[in-house]
């Protein structure tokens, strides 16, 4: 059971290391408060949607279990829009689009496919939940990223005072692509040095 | 009119490019661009569903405004669009079997495209109840494919090349790929100042 939790946070990573659900994570970086928005609400949708499928998995015809897999999510995020319209409308107002289209964040039905359609109920909540927090978690870092140097500031908090000339690309589209790519540049250089550190050994 | 739909088409495919601008559709932007055929192929496909799909959810918006239901516009629209995909797929098979060999297998990755849900939403924030919305709608949903198009055929052009090149280890893969992009968008940037 750790070990299905562990799994989505760091060695199947959905976005450092699966590439999954891409457009979510350019788009909402532009600062650590809407990434946290943004990862949460994909977590609670991929947990709920993991725990129904789960339950349904032995009811759902094989041919059709793709289409009935998108009625439940997007029944989840029509549900998810409406709490955070109601009770949350800054989120709401700051991912905009980008939350009718966590429907289509593949990292959701991928879990459905993958995992879900093949374990249990309890299993599958805690996949949701490892792969939803590891998804957070890489948006986090990836928003703090682009707003510290973008804007100057972490969670609105204004880090350097005025002095600091903020690098507006950062928080601009190309900033997106550049920073998610040096940071898998990171991880490649410390994962790469990690194995050969252990082929060494061995 | 015309010029309306001149500055929603310009708009579509520079100012605000799908993929390079508003990030909608990278999964395929990143997954189907190594070669520039293939590209060609994906884009095409994406242009033709778009401008279906934009045409068709107008429809089921109107439908669901007069029945009171605008809350399930995210079901409704995603439900469409994958049965839109199959028929598509059916009656190129069916009809257009050259069309559908060069085409098939991108169209069933389409539905998962987060370009058309996206263009099915942006027409309705955009354009609701504008005059001539339906038109509008279309153009902008096959020309927001055109820039689909323009970018992933652009950046396939781009990554045939780093193929054969020689590239640090560290940045082989995926760091290269999305550092190319991020050169691609800064680009795209420059259009950002148009206005009419």
């Amino acid at each position: 059971m750790k070990n299905v939790f562990m799994n989505g946070i760091f060695k199947e990573n959905p976005t450092f290391v699966l590439f999954l659900g891409m457009c979510p994570t350019l788009a909402v970086t532009t600062s650590a408060f809407n990434a946290v928005g943004m990862g949460l609400s994909t977590m609670v949708v991929l947990v709920f949607s993991n725990i129904f499928i789960s339950l349904l998995r032995k009811f759902i015809p094989d041919k059709v279990r793709i289409a009935a897999y998108v009625v439940v999510i997007a029944s989840f995020v029509t549900i998810i829009e409406m709490i955070l319209k109601a009770y949350a409308q800054a989120v709401s107002a700051a991912l905009g689009i980008y939350i009718p289209l966590i429907v289509v964040n593949c990292i959701i039905l991928g879990r459905a496919e993958a995992f879900a359609s093949k374990n249990g109920a309890i299993r599958s909540a805690v996949d949701g939940l490892g792969m939803g927090l590891g998804f957070t978690l890489a948006l986090t870092v990836l928003g703090s990223i682009r707003e510290i140097l973008g804007a100057g500031t972490f969670f609105g908090i204004s880090l350097f005072g005025e002095a600091f000339n903020p690098v507006t690309i950062m928080i601009l589209p190309p900033g997106a692509f550049l920073t998610l790519g040096l940071v898998v540049m990171v991880i490649n250089i410390i994962s790469n040095k990690k194995r050969r550190g252990e082929s060494k050994i061995a | 009119m015309l010029r309306d739909l001149l500055v929603i088409s310009i708009g579509a495919i520079f100012i605000q490019n799908f993929v390079l601008v508003q990030f909608l559709g990278i999964c395929p932007f990143l997954g189907v661009s190594k070669k520039v055929e293939t590209a060609l192929g994906m884009g095409f496909a994406v242009i033709f569903v778009m401008a279906c799909a934009s045409a068709i959810t107008w429809a089921v918006q109107k439908l669901l405004v007069l029945f009171g239901i605008e809350y399930l516009q995210t079901i409704a629209f995603i439900l469409v669009i994958a049965v839109l995909v199959q028929f598509v797929e059916m009656f190129l098979q069916k009809s257009v079997p050259s069309l559908y060999s060069s085409l098939g297998i991108y169209l069933p990755l389409i539905t998962t495209n987060c370009a058309v849900l996206g263009v099915a939403i942006v027409n309705i924030t955009k354009f609701g109840a504008a005059e001539f919305s339906f038109i509008k709608s279309v153009v902008y949903g096959a020309t927001a494919g055109v820039g689909f198009t323009l970018a992933i055929v652009l950046f396939a052009g781009v990554r045939e090349r780093l193929e054969s090149s020689n590239i640090p280890e560290f940045l082989k893969g995926m760091p290269i790929t999305l550092i190319t992009a991020s050169l691609l968008s800064i680009a795209f940037m420059g259009f950002s100042g148009l206005s009419f």
